[in-house]
């Protein structure tokens, strides 16, 4: 199963997250259309990998997604399009859909997340029925058309836009990365102000 | 549990598991500073706090601790976008009043310096560059990239507002040393490292010959009381100093008023 549970430092025991990576996804118009029509089966967060520079990356979206729920503070239906917009630099909510979530014609690879939190605050929407790790991967199974593949920061760089993820957080021209000559050590500092300027969303 | 202490009750945040309990570094004026990990075990940050103040306003001091914290954050990333030695930010909640970030290993300046003037033989002594300067390069090395580092801080149109020489760090350089001087190899690590400067809490946006000139001040007044020995070497930081940063001559100019007269400005108006 390349359903991968994903246990982050400092968030609450019974809160469960969950990722997943397809490759060559087919039916990303279906996977859209399931989010637009609020279909409550389909309460994942979408990302469209290209954007995305690595896992830690994506790990920091997720946990301070799962943080704004725990302060009852979304400012979106649910903690997974708050994932999405954790992505961002900026507040637009539509402008993170349209960069970091699935979009139709253009996602290929998808990186799926799906969080199990315990129903806290009566904003709630009623639990969704599949909660287990089995019953959450047999429905992506049975609904994402693509390749499963580990969520490594190996297999994320074979997807990356880079042109994309230095123009979303704004890395272009930035002395602090310029200066940097090895290629790895350049992608650790880009995932750095990645990082940082989803930390500092809004500021 | 570390900071399970009744008298200091932790940020929410870090009542919920970790793969290690979190550890109170330090207790300031303001705030506290934990160290702990960012999502994964193996990756360590550093966690400031700024708890609520009973005796203020609930409202005033939710406002401002939420403003001083972006501020903070936002100092940090800018530096850090030009290349100042700074900590990257990871995560914050300036609501709730805390803020991680990277963990920068090694020890403050403070504790190097010491080391390095305690293994000196005639204790009391005041030393100088001249007289003794082969044997005080490595330390006169470390000065000129403090000087490097404010250098680059102030050029990116940063005060710090509380530079001491606690409140940077020496860094362990990646690799470790290539040339091999023996024999004064062990006592040169003590001063060795990349300097990193923390702490941003009072650090504000200026561009003005005035306050760089006062952030200077604060460091060389800092610098001789914790560490008399080495005032005279002080001179290699403002030499340094000036060879970063194109606009340094005026500021050291700003720099002999504000000797004169002390850190604050006229009291006149």
């Amino acid at each position: 199963m390349a359903l991968e549970r994903l246990d982050l430092e400092h968030l609450p025991a019974a809160c469960q997250v969950y990722a997943a990576f397809f490759r060559d996804v087919s039916n990303a118009e279906f996977l859209h259309a399931q989010l637009l029509s609020r279909n409550g089966e389909f309460e994942y967060a979408f990302i469209d990998a290209s954007s995305v520079i690595s896992r830690l990356h994506l790990l920091s979206a997720i946990y301070s997604a799962v943080n704004v729920l725990l302060d009852g503070a979304l400012r979106t239906p649910n903690v997974h399009s708050e994932i999405v917009v954790s992505l961002n630099t900026n507040n637009n909510i539509a402008d993170a859909y349209r960069r970091w979530g699935i979009t139709p014609g253009k996602t290929k690879d998808l990186i799926v997340v799906k969080v199990v939190a315990p129903p806290s605050g009566a904003q709630e929407e009623p639990p969704t029925p599949i909660q287990t790790q089995q019953a959450i991967w047999d429905h992506l199974t049975q609904h994402v058309q693509g390749i499963p593949k580990p969520l490594t920061d190996a297999e994320l760089a074979r997807a990356i836009d880079w042109p994309k993820v230095r123009k979303y957080y704004r890395l272009n021209g930035v002395p602090a990365l310029e200066r940097v000559a090895d290629e790895q050590e350049r992608w650790r500092q880009s995932e750095r102000l990645a990082i940082m300027g989803m930390a500092l969303r809004g500021l | 549990m570390a900071v399970a202490d009744a008298q200091f009750p932790p940020p929410k945040v870090l009542t919920y598991p970790a793969s290690a309990p979190p550890s109170l570094i330090t207790q300031g004026a303001e705030g506290r500073l934990y160290k702990t990990t960012h999502l994964v075990p193996g990756r360590p940050c550093a966690l400031k706090y700024r708890p609520p103040k009973p005796y203020r306003h609930p409202t005033l001091d939710a406002r401002l601790t939420k403003a001083r914290i972006s501020s903070e954050a936002k100092v940090l990333e800018r530096c850090w976008r030009e290349g100042v030695p700074v900590p990257a930010v990871y995560a914050m909640d300036p609501a709730a009043g805390w803020m991680m970030m990277e963990w920068i290993e090694g020890i403050p300046v403070r504790v190097g310096i010491n080391e390095w003037l305690g293994e000196r033989p005639e204790d009391g002594a005041e030393i100088s560059s001249s007289s003794q300067e082969t044997d005080q390069t490595p330390l006169v090395d470390l000065m000129k990239r403090i000087g490097t580092a404010i250098g680059a801080l102030h050029k990116t149109g940063v005060v710090h507002g509380d530079l001491t020489t606690s409140n940077m760090m020496l860094r362990p350089t990646r690799g470790g040393q290539v040339d091999g001087c023996a024999g004064d190899e062990d006592k040169a690590r003590v001063v060795e490292g990349d300097v990193v400067l923390i702490d941003f809490g009072l650090a504000t946006q200026s561009m003005a010959d005035e306050d760089r000139a006062v952030d200077l001040y604060v460091l060389e007044r800092a610098f001789a009381s914790t560490h008399p020995r080495a005032e005279k070497l002080f001179a290699a930081v403002l030499q340094s100093y000036k060879e970063t940063f194109k606009k340094a001559p005026s500021v050291l100019i700003k720099l002999e008023d504000v000797r004169m007269r002390g850190r604050k400005r006229s009291m006149l108006g």
